[in-house]
């Protein structure tokens, strides 16, 4: 079943590589992301969301050699489900906004049919080489994406992507390989769950996942690839660059660092927590001074993967020295539910951009001004989703925020009150974007000429609205699927934290 | 004497059809070579056929006296070689044709090329080794000087020469020194005698003298720093299908030899000389990936590129545990079916006898050909070390064995190199899709060419994803009972 879910979607992309003459590719890669997208659905008939262990495994010996063992090992808990279902989901969403791409057409479909394929696979890998294979193997057609679909500066930006990211990860490899010895001879995360390193070593290897994941989420001061990627990026490119791969810092952050480096974090948890706070600051400033819109939006981005990792961080405090037993389940269900929604928002936020470049050809902001008097329901879409970027109450980027902020109370009201300001920050940013880009009155000759959104557009908008609003309104499903796992993950942390009895700070 | 010589029949038939080839074609007009061509490439497969059907499984044997070496070790890798100079061939006639030549020296000079590389690598004895050795580089000389009428190709015969001799003659040295100390030129017997009879504290400098000897002149022939001079001025001025044809068969040979006299030979005094495989690897990964990087000249590129991987396959060896060495040959193959297959690309988009040699040549290639686009960036992202390509694992064990030794620093220079390494294949891959074509002309190939091409890819992408095949070969290849 999971395997299913990788290779449907790589083997369509392979099938429309080969028949890239015909005129119905675009239809043949729709239709796959569809299927892969109903097949991910069905998951969760077969998902049991009280059991917090990995579910519908598949294992099979893959590479035994030369003192190297790769199992190809998949299996699904409560934690990947959700991003799977996000990753199906967006991918839709990034096919549909490339239906206009007329360089190469056949190759883009196929590069975001790859992406869909290693993406799954990164979340169900059970095997942290298997895991790193599909980590790396992303980097590829995001490469190509950026390069040949993007703006004018897209050599620069998609090499400085690509060189930053593998920079990172390459330390993750180095630290996967020694992390396997110690756990004798096997990279299964089981297996490297059980076999705890030494702290010494721990600290080293925390600091090589922090660079790796903090690279790829990413984290200020590490975050600077993100805007030119994200500027030079076509509007599929940037949505699944921000809805998507941002989220696999995160994933591996909570598969990798949480579980396996307690030591580590309880000691240095501060440094990722402060660096957390000074991306949802500081960036939320620098958001606030940019003139191009998809920049604005980048730094958004990072700002609130800023919660994002200021949530998954501070677990390890609250279990140890806060001593409540609900605020880490907290801090860790505000993480997730950001990341989802946080995958709705950009997206959407994305795709509203595209929407404007695909009619004006600029993403400067003050090209734009009085577009709701040419297109009143994208303008509607637009503050919707601007409000939702804000965190306003009752969208989906509420909820997450709302549990981290409640989580760090604990930690001291400073810090609750510092991340909280990104409430006013975000108001701030978003709410003056909107005000020079659809309100107003028409100033540019060209907006004057624009026409509103067409039905593509408008079921893609609408699409991705349903979901902010659901998952604003009602997230306990989504809460529902993933407790049991991360409570798991929470008691797994507990028990190692208390066993080692090493209560710093 | 001449018992069991059937297990030499490949050697045999080779020899008796590059002799048949050389005469053939003094008969062959013009239009008519395509037989000497057709003739090679049914002796590269027949030979390979040959290899495949007599696989040594069992234990090493020797043969006529201790002058041949029946073996899993050898058999791998001839087969490997015969199927890559299978594909160089046709490479090769579709370089010859760009330059509307027709030589039949090519196609005699690469079988006895290969068949200097099959004795080498099938024998313990080191006479045996530097006779094919002789033979195999004789051939590539007179192979790189095959475009008469150009300079760069005269100066890089010339070169590769004067340089190919030295090496030759410092292994030579070192052999000799060896054959004073030990009174044995059989490598089996030379390890007897240094393991248990010989006293190495007394003997210390000379069998080091013969170390440095014969490191130097292994070194050389591989391209390790500090004796890689040659290695981009031969790369880049031999023609391109000579270019792939000394990127690969000598490398594949060098390394076996590499794995008979210090590993078989000299395996007992470890000590002396893993730590000079260690130093001088690091520095090839390092000058190799940080001068490639501020070349614009593809094949010099791929020379320094060349240098980098070597290197690699040094610190494999360098670690002396099982895996390393295993590793060191599985990187080995994977090098060097990548690279003739870079090169083969180059080939394609040479026309009218200019050969296209620099990245820009490269430029707007997924215009011009999607399909050998697709295949190029295989390759390049391969080399890069990106899974799930085989380059990847290639990294991945080298480095494994690495750490395993308990060298992190070490794994680290080897990683950082490989994220600055990226970055040259990145420039390469950046040039055929995101810049547009300078040069529209239709590419023109032949369904082999294409064919070949195709398999020189996909290769890549099938031992990425089944790389187990490739690994339990090389173990295997190294398994101590396989190898006497």
């Amino acid at each position: 079943m999971l395997s299913i879910l990788i290779w449907l979607p790589i083997i369509a992309g392979i099938a429309v590589l080969l028949l890239n003459k015909y005129s119905c590719v675009k239809w043949l890669g729709l239709g796959a992301a569809v299927v892969t997208f109903i097949l991910s659905l069905l998951l969760l008939l077969f998902f049991n969301s009280a059991d917090p262990t990995m579910q519908l495994i598949e294992r099979t010996s893959w590479i035994d050699a030369v003192g190297i063992r790769v199992d190809y090992f998949l299996g699904i808990d409560g934690i990947a489900l959700p991003l799977l279902l996000l990753n199906t989901f967006i991918t839709l969403f990034a096919l549909g906004s490339g239906w206009t791409i007329t360089k190469e057409p056949a190759q883009f479909f196929a590069a975001f049919l790859f992406m869909e394929g290693i993406v799954n696979g990164v979340f169900v890998a059970q095997d942290a080489m298997l895991f790193y294979i599909f980590f790396e193997a992303m980097l590829i057609p995001l490469f190509l994406v950026i390069g040949v679909w993007g703006g004018p500066n897209r050599v620069y930006a998609t090499i400085k992507f690509f060189l930053y990211t593998f920079l990172g990860s390459v330390f993750f490899f180095i630290s996967l390989i020694f992390l396997y010895q110690h756990a004798n001879g096997s990279f299964a995360f089981q297996d490297l769950y059980q076999h705890q390193v030494t702290k010494d070593a721990q600290v080293l290897i925390f600091f090589a996942f922090l660079l790796a994941f903090g690279i790829k989420i990413p984290m200020w001061p590490v975050h600077t690839w993100l805007p030119d990627a994200h500027v030079e990026a076509p509007t599929a490119g940037s949505v699944i660059l921000a809805a998507i791969t941002l989220k696999v810092g995160g994933y591996a952050i909570l598969r990798f660092v949480l579980p396996l480096l307690s030591e580590a974090v309880v000691s240095y948890y501060w440094i990722p927590m402060v660096m957390s706070l000074i991306a949802i600051l500081y960036v939320g400033f620098v958001a606030l001074v940019q003139t191009d819109m998809k920049k604005l939006i980048a730094y958004s981005s990072i700002a609130h993967m800023g919660f994002v990792t200021l949530g998954l961080f501070m677990v390890h405090w609250l279990i140890n020295s806060a001593n409540d037993t609900f605020l880490p389940l907290v801090a860790l269900q505000g993480a997730m539910i950001q990341m989802v929604s946080h995958g709705f928002i950009s997206a959407a936020m994305f795709l509203c951009i595209g929407v404007l470049y695909d009619r004006m050809h600029t993403r400067e902001i003050k090209a734009y001004g009085g577009v709701i008097n040419r297109m009143p329901w994208f303008a509607m879409f637009f503050v919707f989703f601007a409000m939702a970027n804000s965190a306003l109450p009752g969208t989906s980027g509420f909820v997450g925020e709302f549990l981290v902020v409640t989580s760090t109370l604990a930690w001291g009201m400073s810090v609750a009150l510092a991340a909280s300001l990104t409430l006013v920050i975000g108001a701030a940013y978003n709410l003056w974007l909107v005000k020079r880009v659809v309100f107003g009155d028409i100033s540019n000759a060209e907006v004057d000429k624009i026409h509103d959104i067409n039905t593509r557009e408008w079921l893609m908008l609408g699409g991705l609205a349903i979901a902010v609003l659901v998952l604003g309104l009602w997230p306990a499903p989504l809460v529902d699927l993933m407790n049991a796992s991360l409570n798991e993950l929470v008691q797994s942390i507990r028990f190692t934290v208390e066993v080692k009895g090493q209560g710093v700070l | 004497m001449l018992n069991g010589i059937g297990n030499a029949l490949p050697e045999i038939f080779l020899l008796i059809a590059a002799l048949t080839v050389l005469l053939a074609d003094l008969f062959l007009r013009k239009h008519s070579r395509i037989l000497a061509y057709m003739m090679t490439q049914a002796a590269l497969l027949a030979g390979a056929f040959l290899v495949y059907g007599n696989f040594a499984e069992g234990t090493a044997r020797q043969l006529m006296g201790d002058m041949y070496l029946h073996d899993y070790l050898s058999g791998l890798i001839k087969l490997v070689a015969l199927l890559l100079s299978c594909m160089i061939v046709v490479y090769g006639r579709k370089y010859w044709s760009n330059h509307h030549e027709t030589p039949g020296e090519f196609y005699v000079l690469v079988l006895f090329t290969v068949l200097g590389m099959m004795l080498m690598v099938s024998t313990t004895h080191m006479v045996m080794m530097y006779l094919g050795l002789e033979l195999m580089s004789l051939s590539l000389y007179a192979l790189t000087s095959l475009l008469r009428d150009d300079g760069r190709a005269t100066e890089a015969a010339m070169k590769y020469f004067i340089l190919g001799a030295i090496s030759s003659g410092l292994l030579l040295y070192g052999m000799s020194i060896l054959y004073g100390l030990t009174g044995s030129l059989e490598v089996l017997t030379m390890a007897e005698v240094v393991g248990h009879e010989l006293d190495i504290q007394a003997y210390l400098v000379p069998l080091l003298l013969a170390l440095v000897f014969l490191l130097s002149g292994l070194s050389f022939k591989l391209g390790i720093v500090p004796f890689h001079m040659w290695m981009p001025d031969v790369y880049q001025g031999s023609p391109t299908a000579v270019t792939a044809l000394i990127s690969s068969i000598p490398k594949l040979a060098t390394v076996v030899v590499v794995v008979r006299l210090l590993i078989e030979g000299l395996g007992t005094i470890t000590a002396e000389w893993a730590q000079v495989l260690m130093v001088l690897g690091i520095l090839s990964v390092i000058l190799g990936n940080l001068v490639a990087l501020v070349q614009m000249n593809f094949k010099r590129m791929l020379a320094y590129s060349a240098i980098g991987h070597m290197g690699f396959v040094f610190l494999g060896f360098s670690t002396q545990t099982a895996d390393g060495n295993s590793a060191a040959i599985f990187y080995t193959i994977v090098y060097t079916v990548m690279s003739v297959g870079s090169f083969g690309v180059l080939i394609l988009l040479g026309h009218m006898g200019i050969d296209a040699e620099t990245l820009h040549d490269l430029k707007g290639l997924n215009k011009r050909s999607p399909w050998f686009a697709l295949v190029m960036l295989l390759i390049m992202f391969s080399m890069a070390g990106i899974p799930p390509l085989a380059g990847f694992y290639s990294k991945l064990l080298v480095i494994g064995a690495v750490l395993q030794t308990g060298f992190v620093s070490l794994a680290i220079v080897m990683v950082l190199m490989s994220v600055i390494g990226a970055f040259y294949y990145l420039r390469a891959i950046k040039m055929m899709y995101f810049d547009e074509p300078q040069d529209t002309t239709p590419l023109k190939f032949d369904v082999e060419f294409g064919v070949t091409l195709t398999l020189n890819g996909a290769w890549v992408v099938v031992i990425g994803l089944f790389p187990q095949l490739l690994m339990t070969a090389c173990v295997k290849a190294l398994d101590a009972k396989h190898l006497l």
